[in-house]
């Protein structure tokens, strides 16, 4: 591979403390082969570079329509909440250059999706190595999905960490190529999989894709030895349900899969601003499960046996 | 909202509620009895013994109080929250008076016949000899105007000399043993072969007056408890008021025998430091934990004491440090120290002499009492070696994260290895901790004396105008280049360093003149009796006398310095996105008009405190000058300088005297605070806010201090006290001296600046002590406001 191949990174966040042991830092990468309706990050969504737009910071000076190369900027108030005149972008023309981000004064564009090669991620990674060893942390691959990024430059990536005693954990949504899942298992320490929803058309319905083949990698990497964190981000009106969780307990149960930690994730609405600086509708109306009903979902899975059951984190 | 009702028992409550109810207010009974005996000694005896004589007089004549409950006894003045007076140092006109009692922050009331009183009997006799009339008519126009345009303060010209902490010597040895070693070293005086013979002798005089001025005033203590005992009527009081007569009959005279007397003869020791003078960061009593540890035990075993009983006598002692507010301040002092808090700053944990975990079960009690009292004063601290156990500083944590800012975190091995590359001997080193803020002091024998705060942003403006100012349009420093037509960085570095030169020299000039005048003219008898080597020596603290004399002038900004020059060099030179003579105008403009150069330097270039090198690098190169610059420069009382970096609340204050600046900070707001980031600049999280910082040398310093705000989710539940231990843990393997935390959300402090009332128990870190929320100045409230906020998961 070459040594300088890139990939899309949205954010590195550091002092991460709820993804994994200790404190890690966290790096999301840019592309997901799922489109779950609740997501928080859609700027992780689409693998190609985009430009966020901070409507609330433009004031349609005009500078980046004269400097934009592709001509993808021009008045209009489309989609903006006050009608005033704004700098619009025309998604389809344009290149997310960046040439617009440098000529605006109000930092009211700002690209996502940073190229970084192996070797500036790992840089990176390592300057919070003291934290690391005091804390028992390490480094988490999240996104987006880290597993469907070029396979190469992800191997080499957690071979680099692990080679240099930097403890890597995976945050995948499953929906990928198990041979990927098998090449990084020995330089992974932790797998935190994500599971949604049991039933498959539901599946299908809220994430445009079935679970078939996110079970069916589940029950091989739990049969391979990896070590495993379930997450399942508990949505009102979608999967905070007894029955859900009640297939989801049934289903590791039968497959002899014991993860370490279950963690349920309750839904909340954060990202929701994050569609509008992408010129992307967020119509779905999702509810935040209160802490009654996350308790109960809590004692299913306590109830069946499963040791450290968590909300959050 | 009502005011909180905190302590573990409801002694504790009333006296708390008394301590922080009672209106603060001028006591005009020190000046009075100073004055008194200055005028029927002054010229009859020496200066040293004119001191002690005037400790002696107010302490024979003073009025005693005895608050109903109370188990600690003694107040500085005339009862909580009275502040005694120091016309001898600094001599308030009836307008300072007025000031005082009128404004809005930080008031005191005067009474009526105060201000007659000061009028007719203090300024006649005070106003052309008070040691601040002398400091102010001995400086140079250059001090003048450099002071006077914010480019440094002075410690000296109202309070004085001061950090310096108590040792295990006041549980050693009671004051008639003082007296019989100062009457032994009067004996071995050489009158034939020591020149100074009699400088000594009058000095050793005079700390034997100031030992019985002590000594007058616990007999006077006890008589006075045991007329309250006459007339109680509830026995269990009675016993009390006896046991309180009694305690005095044996400190401060003798060492003291049991738990309770220890605390009384540190009270009576802090009693007699802060009224003789008014001493910088007032007075501490040190290693608390370790000096009561070995009373605690045997009372314990003896069955005299129980673990409440000893939690109860701390809550006792924390309400005597809150009754003293912090000697009223003026001017430009009050501007760079705006607060209430004297800085009294109880270490906790650490090491013992021998190397070894120095937490015992007093150090948990100490934490508890902290927790529960919740007040201001004393500020407490704990130091955290590598052997300091888990437990422990996760105990310690789950106290900080309540939010109000104590206690504040100690490195043990930072303030060891500090203190030995200043020459300390190891027992020596291991003996000492922090005062004041953060300021790293020998304990018991060290006088490390604070000079006055440095506006190194300040003079980086003036570099940039070649040496004007154009705050107060004039000439203020030399002219070292237009800077319009350099060529490159190193020459707009070299011109920065002459300036820098140019305003150390004033300030060190000034100094050499006020530590003289205090050398001859202010000795502090009192205090040199508890401090190491003054009575062998027969010198005064504040001549010398103590083992070790360091002075020091405290650099702050680097934050916003950092930026400044990182905005020059990025983009003027390296990058070249706008000239000099553009960034220039844009500064005068208050960058009105410029919205693409604010844009630039505000969000476009390297900072400080995201752990990256560019910033990083020009920080280290910024403290490295200033540090080498001043570092060993040697002072009159036979130590030498060193730096340490902290504000105060002197970053608002050196804001203030500023147009904006070149990394996007506005005109008058603050520079940044101690090694903090400049507000909003750090955004990659608190470790590289750590890792950023932990790139200056601390080492060589004498103390640095590091804010961090949180929101409360972050340090939530077991995973953020483990994460919150860890991440101190990380600061202190990178050698970092000190960090503390605000953990309150920001809604929280903007609903407290509209609403104060709602608010009124509402604490937050300010530097190197919090404060309530509601008696800061409003560009304070709206400085920690803008503080950046750790808020992700």
């Amino acid at each position: 591979m070459k040594a300088d191949r890139t990939t899309h990174i949205t954010d590195i966040q550091k002092y991460s403390i709820h993804d994994g042991e200790g404190i890690r830092t966290t790096i999301f990468f840019k592309g997901c082969p799922l489109r779950c309706q609740w997501c928080h990050n859609p700027e992780t969504q689409r693998y190609d570079r985009e430009v966020f737009f901070y409507e609330e910071r433009c004031t349609g000076c005009g500078a980046c329509m004269q400097d934009c190369p592709h001509q993808a900027i021009r008045y209009g108030s489309e989609g903006t909440d006050t009608g005033k005149l704004l700098a619009v972008t025309d998604r389809s023309l344009c290149r997310a250059c960046g040439d617009c981000v440098d000529s605006c004064v109000n930092n009211a564009r700002e690209i996502c999706g940073r190229s970084y090669t192996v070797r500036e991620l790992v840089e990176e990674a390592l300057k919070d190595r003291a934290f690391y060893e005091t804390s028992g942390g390490g480094v988490t691959l999240s996104g987006g999905e880290v597993l469907t990024q070029d396979t190469a430059y992800i191997l080499e990536l957690v071979k680099g960490l692990h080679q240099r005693g930097i403890s890597v954990n995976i945050d995948t949504c499953g929906l990928v190529d198990y041979d990927v899942i098998a090449k990084v298992l020995p330089y992974t320490n932790v797998f935190l999989y994500d599971l949604k929803l049991m039933n498959r058309e539901e599946h299908l319905r809220y994430t445009g894709v079935s679970n078939e083949r996110i079970l069916e990698n589940l029950i091989r990497l739990a049969k391979d030895g990896g070590r495993i964190w379930i997450r399942i981000p508990v949505i009102g009106g979608v999967n905070d349900t007894t029955e859900n969780m009640e297939q989801t307990v049934a289903f590791l149960k039968e497959n002899g899969i014991c993860p370490e930690h279950i963690h349920l994730l309750p839904y909340h609405d954060t990202g929701s601003g994050k569609y509008g600086r992408l010129d992307r509708d967020y119509q779905q109306d999702f509810t935040v499960p209160d802490q009654e009903t996350l308790e109960r979902l809590q004692h299913i899975f306590t109830d069946a046996g499963f040791a450290d059951v968590r909300i959050g984190g | 909202m009502t005011v909180e009702e905190r302590g573990m028992n409801d002694r504790i409550k009333k006296l708390r509620k008394e301590s922080t109810e009672a209106v603060a207010r001028i006591d005009m009974e020190r000046a009075k009895y100073f004055t008194e005996a200055y005028k029927e000694y002054e010229g009859a005896v020496s200066v040293p013994e004119l001191r002690a004589l005037a400790l002696k007089n107010y302490f024979s004549k003073k009025t005693l109080y005895i608050g109903e409950g109370e188990l600690i006894v003694g107040e500085k003045g005339c009862g909580p929250q009275a502040a005694p007076t120091f016309p001898d140092l600094c001599c308030h006109t009836v307008e300072d008076l007025h000031v005082m009692n009128d404004r809005d922050l930080i008031s005191f009331k005067v009474n009526e016949e105060d201000y007659e009183f000061q009028e007719k009997e203090m300024i006649p006799y005070w106003e052309n000899r008070s040691i601040r009339h002398k400091i102010l008519d001995h400086m140079t126009p250059e001090w003048k105007q450099a002071y006077a345009a914010g480019i440094f303060t002075e410690f000296m010209e109202q309070r004085g000399p001061g950090h310096t902490v108590g040792s295990e010597n006041i549980y050693n040895k009671g004051f008639l043993e003082h007296k019989a070693d100062i009457a032994k070293a009067l004996e071995t005086l050489d009158y034939i072969h020591d020149p100074e013979a009699l400088d000594k002798e009058a000095e050793l005089k005079g700390m034997d007056i100031a030992c019985d001025a002590i000594l007058i005033l616990a007999e006077r203590y006890a008589a006075y408890a045991g007329e309250l005992a006459d007339a109680c009527e509830d026995e269990t009081r009675k016993a009390e008021l006896l046991q309180i007569a009694e305690n005095c009959r044996v400190v401060p005279a003798h060492k003291p025998q049991t738990y309770w007397q220890a605390i009384q003869m540190y009270w009576f020791v802090h009693l007699g430091v802060t009224s003789e003078l008014n001493p910088w960061d007032a007075y501490s009593p040190g290693r608390l934990d370790q000096h009561l540890i070995r009373f605690y035990d045997r009372d314990l075993e003896e069955g005299i004491l129980t673990r409440d009983r000893a939690k109860e006598l701390l809550e006792c002692l924390w309400v005597k440090f809150n009754n003293q507010p912090a000697p009223p301040k003026v001017g430009i002092t009050l501007k760079e120290s705006s607060t209430y808090t004297d800085f009294a700053n109880i270490n906790t944990g650490g090491i013992t002499p021998d190397g070894q975990d120095g937490v015992n079960e007093v150090s948990y009690l100490i934490l508890e009492c902290m927790d529960e009292m919740k007040l201001l004063q004393p500020s407490s601290n704990v130091q955290i070696s590598k052997r300091t156990p888990q437990h422990f500083l996760k105990k310690a944590c789950e106290v900080s994260r309540k939010g109000w800012g104590q206690p504040a975190f100690y490195n043990t091995e930072a303030i060891v290895q500090e203190l030995l590359n200043a020459g300390k001997s190891i027992d020596d080193a291991r003996k000492g901790g922090t005062s004041g803020c953060v300021e790293t002091g020998a304990f018991g024998n060290e006088a490390y004396i604070l000079t006055g705060y440095f506006n190194i942003p300040k003079i980086f403006e003036l570099t940039l105008f070649n040496g004007y100012d154009h705050m107060s349009g004039q000439q203020l420093g030399p002219k070292t280049g237009d800077v319009t037509e350099f060529t490159n960085y190193e020459q707009l570095w070299d011109a920065f360093c002459k300036q820098i030169d140019h305003f150390l020299n004033i300030k060190l000039r000034g100094n050499l003149v006020i530590e003289k005048i205090y050398a001859e003219e202010m000795p502090v008898p009192f205090l040199s009796v508890l401090t190491n080597d003054c009575i062998a020596r027969g010198k005064d603290y504040n001549a010398g006398g103590a083992r070790y004399n360091t002075s020091y002038i405290q650099g702050v900004g680097i934050g916003t310095i950092t930026d400044c020059l990182a905005a020059v060099k990025y983009n003027v030179f390296d990058e070249k996105k706008f000239t000099m003579q553009e960034l220039l105008t844009a500064m005068l403009d208050n960058f009105e008009g410029h919205e693409k150069i604010y844009n630039l330097v505000r969000n476009k270039t390297p900072k400080y405190g995201n752990d990256d090198a560019y910033a990083d690098d020009i920080m280290k190169a910024v403290f490295t000058m200033y540090r080498d610059k001043v570092t060993g420069i040697r002072n009159i009382r036979g130590g030498s300088y060193r730096i340490n970096m902290l504000p105060t609340t002197c970053h608002v204050y050196f804001g203030d005297v500023m147009i904006a600046s070149a990394n996007g900070r506005l005109a008058h707001k603050p520079v940044s605070e101690g090694i903090s980031p400049e507000k909003g600049a750090d955004t990659n999280g608190p470790t590289a806010v750590v890792k950023s910082c932990s790139k200056m040398d601390h080492l060589s310093t004498g103390g640095t201090l590091l804010n961090q705000k949180f929101t409360p989710s972050v340090v939530a539940g077991e995973e953020g006290l483990d994460q919150m231990a860890n991440l101190i843990r990380t600061y202190f393997n990178l050698d970092g001296h000190h960090i503390q935390f605000n953990v309150i959300d920001r809604q929280t402090l903007i609903n407290a600046q509209k609403h104060p009332e709602d608010y009124k128990d509402l604490i937050v870190r300010v530097a190197g002590y919090s404060d309530h929320f509601r008696n800061l100045s409003k560009a304070l409230q709206d400085e920690i406001i803008e503080r950046t906020e750790q808020s992700f998961s």
